[in-house]
């Protein structure tokens, strides 16, 4: 394959085709630090360390909010009436029973949503599952703007989500998900410690 | 030769400066009918210098940290001698971008601007818009106030909705588990570096291809066509001195109503700065009302229209970035064999103005609260927004087009 003048142009092709992938090859692996480095930090990392709580000043029909990760987390304690209402509003919720199984640990994976130990307790994380707005705590019963038939739960003002005091969320709003419990332990009656639970430590 | 001719020589020689000068300004030949609507582009870039400027002498006194950006903001505006017109200048300037930024686009849809051959000007110019857009999201998280915060929390967790890959890739573009410090500081990388790099380099591009092909004109007609003797455009006029003149004239008015703004309402009434971000960032408490600056609220409401399906909020992220994208493929959508609305028949101009009032309402309709009847609005408004784009092969081959003149007109 040799041209007029001597050059091997198919050897010349070759080379070039080679060096040219060898080269992007070369191109693609320096980019993987600049990539990485803008990964979470070491420090950010360690940022999500556990929290410990002290709910025992936690009146039923509370609530407390505490930062884990950077994001709020709600822990509130539910009344009696609350739990008897989360009971009929399954018609209404899109996962009444939490069936999507990474929006919590296997111990909340119950209507309530809670461990069997304190049934009135709910911890959650307070961040929207549509887009990341952090919902208003609303326990009131029947309030004019949210309608009669709101049994007090969270609701979303960016878009309009609406969630249970179990943080189910109601089918036809924008959220998809139920809000997500992160894992929870209790280390006495009354200290909660959040971000870590006694199964996967 | 005079000593200044001969130094230009010598840089001549050298550089091509006076070949250049003569390419893009004293030998550009523009068509000599443009009319209102071709003083946009020039204002484009006249704002794009201002808001590096003003951006340039902001970075010296602003911190990119959480915990000092506010502060910083503030210091900047009492502090810092005239610090507060060069703050209002650049919030100011950012409006300013889009609504230049709007009409431009908008001359280009009537007088079909995008068509053959100026596919490629189009094409840089809607990569523009979308780095445009991204810069003016970054910059707006830089003051932390709570709808900095919060809006840019919304965004990114547009790209978290994403199937697979978008949490992780949410979780890098932030640096962390939620916005925080670690993305303040990066939006800060991008906003001041590496986007107005981009938008720079783009810039260039625009007006390059714009003078391979030349310029369009409110008839559509090529004036290339027709030249005299010399091989110049008898429609054409050069753009320096002509069209310069006629560009300060459009500057001079364009900032008498900008420095109105930046002097008397810099605010204007929520729409250019909003309220709830003159409260610090509080990444436990969301505003009762999360609502983009104006120019966004037209994709905001197509984002808000569409309800989740399959368990994911993917469908309505994919709707408003496809009712951005579609903008890419104008000149292979638009099968009408003239190019200038005055030369179209009824179909265009009827979709032209469903389009408008289209992007108008949504525009509203996003700085609004989601109830059922606006949202229901805003799904009847969205669909007429994509059925400009998705029925313009039909209707633009079924158009009864008028006959196009041989030479530009006056109108």
């Amino acid at each position: 394959m040799s041209s007029k003048e001597g050059t091997d142009l198919s050897r010349r092709r070759f080379l070039t085709a080679t060096t040219s992938v060898v080269g992007a090859v070369g191109g693609a692996v320096a980019l993987v630090p600049f990539i990485s480095s803008m990964q979470p930090s070491a420090r950010a990392q360690a940022a999500g360390a556990p929290v410990q709580v002290d709910i025992s000043q936690l009146e039923p029909g509370g609530r407390l909010t505490v930062e884990w990760r950077g994001k709020p987390v709600w822990i509130v304690r539910r009344t009696k009436e609350n739990l008897k209402d989360l009971d009929d509003l399954a018609a209404q919720l899109r996962d009444p029973d939490s069936e999507i199984s990474d929006q919590q640990p296997t111990y909340a994976q119950n209507p309530i949503r809670a461990r069997k130990e304190n049934p009135e307790i709910a911890v959650l994380i307070g961040i929207c599952t549509h887009l990341g707005c952090s919902p208003t705590y609303r326990p009131d019963i029947g309030p004019a703007d949210l309608g009669a038939d709101w049994k007090g739960g969270f609701f979303c003002p960016c878009h309009g989500s609406r969630f249970d005091l179990a943080g189910r969320v109601y089918s036809g709003v924008p959220a998809p998900t139920n809000l997500p419990v992160p894992p929870y332990a209790y280390l006495n009656a009354t200290t909660l410690l959040i971000g870590d639970d006694k199964e996967s430590a | 030769m005079s000593r200044m001719a001969s130094l230009m020589t010598w840089v001549d020689d050298r550089f091509p400066l006076t070949k250049m000068w003569k390419e893009h300004l004293a030998e550009y030949y523009a068509p000599k009918n443009f009319n209102f609507w071709y003083f946009f582009g020039s204002l484009a870039l006249l704002v794009l210098v201002m808001q590096i400027l003003t951006g340039i002498f902001l970075t010296m006194h602003y911190k990119p940290d959480a915990n000092l950006a506010f502060g910083s903001v503030e210091y900047i505006m009492r502090d810092v001698p005239w610090g507060w017109l060069i703050r209002y200048m650049h919030s100011t300037g950012a409006s300013a971008f889009f609504i230049v930024v709007y009409l431009h686009m908008y001359r280009g849809l009537i007088y079909g601007s995008y068509k053959k051959p100026r596919e490629l000007i189009w094409i840089f110019g809607v990569l523009i818009y979308l780095v445009l857009m991204a810069e003016a999201f970054m910059g707006y998280l830089l003051p932390w106030g709570q709808l900095s915060y919060w809006g840019a929390q919304v965004i990114v967790n547009l790209i978290a909705a994403v199937p697979y890959i978008g949490p992780d890739v949410a979780i890098w573009l932030r640096g962390d588990f939620v916005v925080s410090d670690a993305t303040l500081n990066r939006f800060f990388a991008f906003h001041v570096i590496a986007l107005p790099l981009v938008l720079l380099g783009l810039v260039v591009a625009h007006v390059i291809a714009l003078h391979e092909v030349g310029s369009n004109n409110p008839d559509g007609v090529d004036i290339k066509k027709v030249k005299d003797e010399n091989g110049i455009p008898k429609d054409g006029i050069p753009f320096h001195p002509y069209y310069s003149v006629k560009d300060i004239v459009g500057v001079v008015v364009f900032l008498m109503f900008f420095f109105l703004v930046v002097f008397f309402t810099p605010e204007l009434g929520g729409w250019f700065l909003e309220g709830d971000n003159f409260i610090p960032a509080d990444p436990l408490k969301t505003p009762e009302h999360i609502v983009p600056l104006w120019y966004f609220t037209p994709f905001y409401a197509i984002l808000r229209a569409i309800p989740p399906l399959f368990g994911s909020q993917f469908p309505g992220v994919a709707a408003m970035g496809l009712s951005i994208v579609l903008f890419f493929f104008l000149p292979w959508l638009d099968r009408s064999p003239v190019k200038s609305v005055r030369y179209r028949g009824g179909l265009f101009k009827t979709a032209l103005v469903i389009f408008v009032i289209s992007f108008i309402v949504l525009g509203w309709l996003g700085t609004q609260p989601a109830t059922p009847v606006l949202t229901n609005f805003a799904r009847f408004f969205s669909v007429l927004y994509f059925a400009f784009f998705i029925l313009m092969p039909f209707y633009t081959a079924l158009d009864k087009t008028k006959p196009v003149p041989d030479r530009v007109t006056y109108k």
